[in-house]
């Protein structure tokens, strides 16, 4: 399953609530989109965060967000880049997706 | 299924940009559903600036050249005075059973939203 | 035009049921993706599918009881999800962490529901077809 994330996880408690059920109902992906790419910056809270979820789940986010916020050079390390093709390819790829809006 | 309007919040860029790799990739799009505050992606009197983007004509655009099925929720529109007078050109209003049975006749369904 | 199905009666013909689930996670009155969710939801019993609705976060708010709107100006939606039955949508699931978080229990709730784990939450949305949030 592909779970999307669009919010910033310093405002909003959605990211939270996407690992509590998508971790532990075991495995899928995590795409952060939107505001939602900031929880994959490094030396953040939210960057703990999603890299102590990394064992549970694979987490992408999308480039082009990333690059349009500035943060390509904290990204943590074990985030997949994709661009929208890439987010095409996964959804594809999983046989559902659900956006946690 | 888009939820939001245009400019305010980034869903329709998002699905716009989204839709457009996706028939790059050679994928077919069943529908794009506006839903919410969506349907004011609908409105043809919308004027942004000239060095802006214009999200409702990038739409139209869409729908003139790969046939995309634009629909605009009537229930949603009517709430927010979007009718068939000043619907852009490519959309068209129906109702939630569109939505529906795009879910039931797609292989995925994405929606993008806040 | 009326809020209709779209020119889409008693399903597509197609026969193919799927599983939707509805995820719900807004409070209602503050914004209206809760009512206009609920409109999707009625809508989609006309068309014979395994429908679900779940209600995670603030979506619990909804199954409140004791709403009462009427010196706000806004239509009291709440006695809808008690009319859910009478669709045939009988599968309402709600987070347990998510009520507890909130100070609630399943009998602060208008409706009869299923609570669920997280774990057994995510376990369930992994087996849907279609999974459309609001």
């Amino acid at each position: 399953m592909l779970h999307i994330v669009n919010k910033s996880p310093f405002e909003n408690t959605t990211l939270a609530s996407c690992l509590r059920v998508a971790c532990k109902g075991g495995g899928g992906a995590l795409l952060l989109i939107e505001d939602g790419v900031y929880a994959a910056t490094k030396n953040s809270i939210a960057g703990n965060v999603v890299r102590s979820a990394m064992g549970d789940i694979q987490v992408y986010a999308l480039w082009p967000d990333v690059e349009a916020r500035g943060i390509q050079d904290r990204v943590l390390e074990g985030v997949k880049m994709v661009d929208y093709g890439g987010f095409v390819d996964l959804v594809v790829e999983h046989s559902n997706v659900q956006s946690w809006l | 299924m888009v939820n939001e309007g245009p400019y305010t919040h980034q869903a329709s860029d998002s699905a716009y940009l989204f839709a457009k790799a996706t028939l790059e990739k050679g994928h077919q799009i069943h529908r794009v559903f506006f839903y919410h505050d969506g349907v004011n992606n609908a409105t043809r009197l919308t004027e942004p600036p000239q060095d802006d983007r214009n999200v409702v004509t990038r739409w139209s655009k869409l729908a003139e050249d790969h046939g995309v099925d634009l629909v605009v929720c009537v229930a949603a529109a009517m709430r927010r005075g979007i009718r068939d007078e000043n619907l852009a050109p490519g959309f068209r209003i129906s109702g939630l059973g569109q939505l529906v049975e795009s879910g039931i006749q797609a292989d995925r369904l994405v929606v993008f939203g806040d | 035009m009326n809020e209709t199905t779209g020119g889409i009666e008693d399903g597509d013909g197609s026969g193919i049921v799927k599983k939707f689930m509805f995820v719900n996670r807004k409070a209602p009155y503050g914004t209206i993706y809760a009512l206009e969710g609920l409109e999707v939801v009625l809508i989609s019993a006309a068309f014979d599918q395994d429908v679900s609705m779940v209600f995670l976060d603030d979506g619990v708010y909804q199954l409140a009881k004791g709403q009462h709107t009427k010196a706000i100006d806004v239509k009291n939606f709440s006695p809808t999800y008690r009319a859910l039955e009478g669709y045939d949508i009988e599968k309402l699931y709600v987070e347990r962490e998510s009520l507890e978080i909130r100070g609630l229990n399943a009998g602060d709730l208008l409706v009869p529901v299923e609570v669920l784990s997280s774990a057994a939450m995510g376990d369930l949305m992994k087996t849907q077809d279609v999974v459309i949030g609001f």
